[in-house]
């Protein structure tokens, strides 16, 4: 009865890859929601200080982040500098800045809005102090020390 | 003569899939940003004066460029600092409306929590922190560290001598707002002044 002869004997199958891009996508979608894009290029060098009681910061699509360092090329000296977005800037720039993070978000979040200070750990308080007037003057009051976590010596 | 439509080779799309999850993988930034969060105040009107504070209700930290600490005209270490200002925000009888002439005085009006059993009389004790511009960074964090660490440890204290659990484990919002209210976070920034040199 050759007519009913098995097609190809009695070889393994080969592995059904159908369902790969469904894997993949499923690892895709997952990178994708945990994903934040970083904002942008540091040009400021930022070792941050450590403290233990450190909190969370919640919701970063409300937070603006203000960067302070000593500048990463050392043609633009050692002194700190002031970073918003993707350039330097100096004190009186910030409640321009400030006024554009507003801008972009809804009335009702703006009064959510949080400002991080990414200072370096070398920085002196000065230019900081500076920066915390202008965010006072503007009403910018919330705001967070950006620090690293220590794990407490006991 | 019905044609039958030819299935799209989805072959590829495993590929294409890749692709994008390595884009997403080398984008990704998984750290979670932390920090000490503070509010600012409100600047000051004008022609404000000075507010007067008696002596006993003001805990002073300064912090010199040289990062070296000052608690109330005596030098100091920051390795203490936190055990003074538990010992300065303490609140002994927080159901007592009068505390020890050597204590900072308590508010005037009390507030009323039922969770904490009626009445509760806050203390008037600030700490006024007060930098200069040539202080570190660094330092001026250890600092605020260490007072956030005190305050956090009073509010520890209180929340397990009523709800039997951390303050930061504490779900319901009314406790949570009952022991804020009930210690303070009783920091007070100097109006920033140019002393020394940068």
């Amino acid at each position: 009865m050759a007519k009913f002869k098995k097609k190809g004997g009695n070889a393994t199958p080969g592995i059904s890859t159908s369902s790969l891009p469904d894997i993949i996508f499923m690892l895709l979608f997952f990178f994708m929601v945990t994903t934040t894009m970083r904002e942008s290029t540091l040009l400021v060098q930022i070792k941050p200080p450590q403290a233990t009681e450190v909190q969370k910061l919640e919701k970063k699509s409300l937070v603006s982040f203000i960067y302070i360092g000593p500048p990463l090329r050392k043609q633009y000296g050692t002194e700190s500098r002031i970073q918003l977005n993707d350039s330097f800037a100096t004190v009186d720039d910030i409640p321009e800045f400030i006024e554009a993070e507003r801008e972009a978000h809804d009335e009702a979040d703006r009064k959510l809005l949080t400002t991080s200070l990414k200072v370096d750990k070398e920085t002196k308080m000065g230019v900081v102090t500076d920066v915390k007037q202008q965010l006072r003057e503007i009403g910018a009051f919330k705001i967070n020390y950006s620090t690293a976590k220590k794990i407490a010596e006991k | 003569m019905a044609r039958s439509v030819s299935e799209i080779n989805a072959g590829s799309m495993a590929d294409i899939a890749f692709l994008l999850l390595i884009f997403f993988l080398v984008t990704t930034t998984m750290d979670v940003d932390t920090g000490i969060t503070r509010k600012l105040p409100p600047p000051p009107p004008k022609d404000q004066e000075d507010i007067k504070v008696k002596e006993r209700n003001v805990l002073k930290v300064l912090v010199n460029k040289n990062d070296r600490l000052m608690v109330n005209g005596k030098p100091d270490d920051i390795s203490n600092l936190r055990a003074e200002v538990k010992e300065f925000l303490r609140n002994d009888d927080i159901h007592s409306p009068n505390s020890a002439d050597d204590r900072p005085e308590k508010r005037k009006e009390p507030l009323n929590f039922p969770l904490l059993g009626g009445q509760v009389w806050p203390s008037k004790g600030v700490i006024s922190l007060k930098n200069d511009r040539g202080t570190s960074y660094d330092m001026y964090i250890q600092v605020q560290n260490e007072l956030a660490a005190a305050i956090r440890e009073l509010r520890d204290e209180l929340s397990q001598q009523y709800f039997g659990m951390r303050y930061d484990q504490l779900v319901d919002d009314n406790k949570i707002k009952a022991i804020q209210k009930t210690i303070p976070v009783a920091i007070s920034e100097a109006e920033p002044e140019d002393i020394g040199d940068k």
